[in-house]
Order: structure tokens, then sequence, then C-alpha cells
């Protein structure tokens, strides 16, 4: 005996399940976690002097002829637009979804990180606005130098407001990974009871590693460790 | 023991609702929790007033149509407890306890307590079936089935339908009931043809009915009376995905000689 297909509402997608969509976040979590890891990893470069620094921040502009950054910018941009659209669609459904809330409610599972990661990831794209015109188009920094990466670093975090921004960004960020990278293996599937625990521990231990290696740059300018 | 009850009152569907308050006196610590609000009812109804309306039915824990948030958890305090299975003792004498229906889009109020959970069985009509040939009854272990498979399909079958999960998800999604329905089939041998099919069905009914979407909260698996766990929901995304990526697929072309 065969089967046929049960029957499919016509207006249902992938992109417009919720399920599709949770996994358009989770694939663009997963490319921006990254991004964010390899990020952080080359501006350790840092403790290396300006040469060291100024030197990979040249290799960024030019490697594949100057393609490169441009590839990888697509890339970024993309991943971006499609995490965004996902988390805010997904939210508006999900606020939608419980017009009238409990009068008592005592939550059990969830964790503060599980329950900050939307307003946790508008300050995100807050953060990633102001980041960029800080080092990238250098109009949100006080004395921007083209090319030379180490001064403006040390020169944009000797302001300490911008200091205080990028600590507080890194912690949210932080809150982001500590839900989000754990939540991106269970949203794919990639799940069972044995390793759920190391993926947690791995959640914990990569969020903590981000937050401490990227607020270290700020500290170690403010602290006077680099000038 | 006394007990101070806000419970949520609402007359239909139509008319908004408010929670108001009663006293609760001389309640036995033995009772289950839908024997005292028997009791608050029969004084209710002496007393000439219209009686709470709850819903109910087998009254041990099988059935799964109970179901009210007591003090902000489904089915009450205890883990793993319906609320037709939740005693009294579980409470101290001079508490105050509020009582409201579950709350989603998807379950209007109907009265009350009581909400409609017709958008839970349109998911399971939606494909929560198999198709098999009448006839005779099939040989009993005729199809062999991996213990383990066996097991976690009884797991997943455990589920009652209660409607705890979308209560307690702070996304109002329900996914673990749907994952639930859609896993205990799919891990089976006999419910391997429509699989595929199967998820990307009630996927859609699912959404169709404006439930929320799981952001991995586990709310969901702390309420469950019968202790479905989040594995569920890994595993029908898994499954969505694989369906997704395979749907339309054609095992010979058309005009090939295959008949129908
Ligand atoms: C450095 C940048 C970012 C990284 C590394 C990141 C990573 C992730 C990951 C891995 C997830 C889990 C996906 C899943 O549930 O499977 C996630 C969820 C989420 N992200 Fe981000 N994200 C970033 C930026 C943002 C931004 C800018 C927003 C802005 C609105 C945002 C909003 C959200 C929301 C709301 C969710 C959960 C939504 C849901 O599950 O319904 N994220 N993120
Ligand atoms: S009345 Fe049947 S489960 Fe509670």
């Amino acid at each position: 005996m065969t089967v046929s297909a049960l029957a499919l509402r016509a207006n249902a997608t992938f992109i417009g399940s919720t399920v599709g969509r949770k996994v358009v976040m989770a694939v663009t979590g997963a490319i921006l976690i990254g991004f964010v890891f390899v990020h952080m990893i080359g501006n350790m470069q840092l403790y290396l002097g300006p040469e060291a620094l100024n030197h990979y921040a040249v290799f960024l502009r030019t490697f594949l002829h100057g393609a490169g950054i441009w590839i990888f910018r697509a890339v970024m941009l993309t991943a971006v637009v499609l995490h965004v659209w996902a988390a805010t669609t997904l939210t508006l459904d999900s606020w939608a979804a419980r017009p009238q809330g409990y009068r008592l409610w005592e939550p059990k599972e969830s964790t503060y990180a599980s329950r900050t990661l939307r307003w946790g990831g508008v300050l995100l794209a807050l953060f990633i606005v102001y980041h960029l015109l800080h080092f990238t188009v250098g109009s949100a920094h006080p004395d921007f130098r083209e090319g030379d990466v180490y001064h403006n670093v040390v020169a944009g975090f000797q302001v300490w407001y911008a200091s205080a921004i990028y600590i507080a960004a890194m912690i949210a960020l932080g809150l982001h990974l500590d839900h989000g990278l754990w939540s991106l293996f269970q949203t794919l599937g990639l799940q069972h009871p044995r390793y759920k625990r190391y993926i947690r521990l791995f959640a914990h231990g990569f969020a903590l590693l981000i937050v401490l290696g990227n607020i270290s740059f700020p500290i170690a300018v403010l602290t006077g460790v680099v000038k | 023991m006394n007990l101070t009850l806000h419970v949520w009152r609402q007359q239909n569907a139509r008319t908004p609702g408010r929670f108001v308050t009663y006293e609760a006196h001389d309640i036995s610590p033995d009772m289950s929790f839908l024997e005292m609000l028997d009791v608050v009812n029969e004084r209710l109804i002496e007393g000439g007033e219209d009686p709470i309306a709850f819903d109910h039915d087998c009254r041990e824990g099988i059935c799964g149509t109970c179901g009210v948030v007591v003090n902000g958890r489904p089915h009450g305090p205890r883990e793993r407890t319906t609320a037709c299975q939740l005693h009294m003792r579980s409470f101290a004498d001079g508490d105050s306890i509020t009582i409201e229906p579950w709350r989603a889009k998807a379950f209007p109020v109907l009265k009350d307590l009581i909400v409609d959970r017709g958008a839970l069985d349109r998911i399971i009509a939606a494909g929560g079936f198999i198709s098999a040939p009448i006839g005779s009854a099939p040989d009993a272990n005729a199809i062999p089935v991996r213990k383990v498979l066996a097991e976690l399909s009884m797991d997943a079958a455990a589920c009652i339908g209660c409607g705890a999960c979308v209560a307690a998800c702070p996304n109002a999604s329900a996914m673990l009931f749907t994952a639930a329905k859609v896993s205990h089939l799919g891990l089976l041998p006999q419910g391997q043809p429509e699989r595929f099919d199967r998820v990307r069905a009630m996927v859609a009914q699912m959404d169709a009915e404006a439930f929320g979407s799981c952001t991995n909260h586990e709310e969901c698996e702390a309420a469950c009376p019968k202790g479905i766990t989040v594995e569920t929901i890994g595993r029908m995304n898994a499954d969505y995905v694989m369906a997704s990526l395979t749907v339309g697929r054609r095992a010979a072309r058309l005009g090939d000689s295959g008949g129908g």
C-alpha cells in the first residue's frame, strides 16, 4: 500500500513556518558566533604592538586582491539581516500568541539569559551600528586616523564612556550567547540527553571566553597596560 | 484548612472577565484540588450563585481534560501532577491561591477556567495518525521494533494533550505538544511512510492556529504532568528540516511507465 502525501495548507512554506524561521535564526546565529570568535582572536594582536595589529588590518583589506573584505561584509550583512528578520517576526508572533497574560507567574526552568534574549538582541543591534561608526567609519571617534588601527583602538578606549559602552555590550553579548549557543543546537535538533550537559557547559564557557577576551581590550587601555 | 481563592470569572468568550475572591473554609488536606473547587461550588450554588466552571473528566491524571494555572504554575506547584491529582496538603492553612485559565490566543476562554483546546485537536487531525489497511488485526510482533525506540516512542505518547505546555510557555508555543505527537509516531516503523509529510502538515497546522514559537526556555518541560522532554522538539525540528529539504523529490521522471 502506498501512502499519499498528507494535505498541506497552501501557504505553508519552510521560510514562513515558525520552525523554518528558527532554523534561519540558528544558522545565521552560528555564522555570527564564528565571526565573533575569529574577530576576538584577531584583535588579540593588540597585545603584540602597533605593527602586528596594523599589519593584520592591511591583510584584511587586501586579501583576495581586496575582494575578500567585500565578500566577508556581504556574508555578515546577509546573516545579520536574516537573523534580525527572523527574530523580529517570531517575537511579534509570540507576543500576539498571548494577548492576555497571567496575574501570577512563576518561572521555573527559564534562565535570566533566556528571558533577556530579545532585548539583548536589540542592544547588540544598536551596538553593532555604534561599533562600525566608531572603529570602521570613524565618525563616532574623537581622533580617527585611517589605517592606524592601533592608535584608533587606544585613543578610542581612552574615552571612558566608549569603554563603558563596549563592556556593557559584551556582557549583553555574553548573555545572548549563553542561551543562544545552546539554543541553536536544540533548534537544529543536534541534541541528545547524554550530551546536553556538555553542550550547556560549552555554551557557558564560550560565552565567558568571549566576554573576558573582548572586555580585556578596553580594560587594558584604561589601566595603561596598552598605550 | 482555610484558604482565600482569587478565581478568574468570565461569563463567556465575548464578555471580559475579572478576578473574584472567595473564602474556602474547612477544606480537608486530603481533598484533591478539584474536590476543593467542588466544595466551593456547592456552597456557591446553595447561596444562589453561579458555580465556578472548570474542565475535568477522569480525575485520575490520564485524560488531560483538567488544567488551570495555580499560583503561576500550570496544574499547580507539584511536579508531574495534573490539577486533579494535586492534593490540598500541597498548600498551607491560610494560603492565598490564584486560579487562572490557560492563557493563549489559540485557547479562547469559554467560561471562567474553561478554554477551548480545539486547536490541539486540529493539529492531531492534520497528521497525528498512521494509515493502515483495514481487515484482520496484524500479528503482534510481526514488525520488529528496536527496544529503545519503542521506549522513546512511549515516552512521547504519554502526552495527554492537556495544554499545560502552551500555558507555561512564555511564547504560548505548542511545540512540545506537536513534537510529542510527531515523535511518538515518527519513532516507530509503522509511522515511517508518512513521517516527513506528517511533520510538515502538523507544523503548518500549529502555525495556522496562531501559537507562538519556541525560544528554548524549557518551561513546557517543567510544567508537563507527563514529563515529556524538549528532546522531542529537537527531533521534530530535525525531521522538519529533512522533510523540507527532500520534499518534491521524484523517484521516477514524468513519462516513465511506473503506474500510480
Ligand atoms: C553578535 C551578534 C549575534 C550573535 C552571535 C547571535 C547569536 C544568536 C544565536 C546563536 C541564537 C539562537 C538561535 C536559536 O534559537 O536556535 C540567537 C537568537 C536570537 N537572537 Fe541573536 N545573535 C546576534 C545578534 C542579534 C541581534 C543584533 C539581534 C537583534 C534583534 C538578535 C536577536 C535574537 C533573538 C530575539 C533571538 C531569539 C529569538 C527566538 O528564539 O525566537 N540577535 N542569536
Ligand atoms: S481530569 Fe483527567 S487528567 Fe485531570
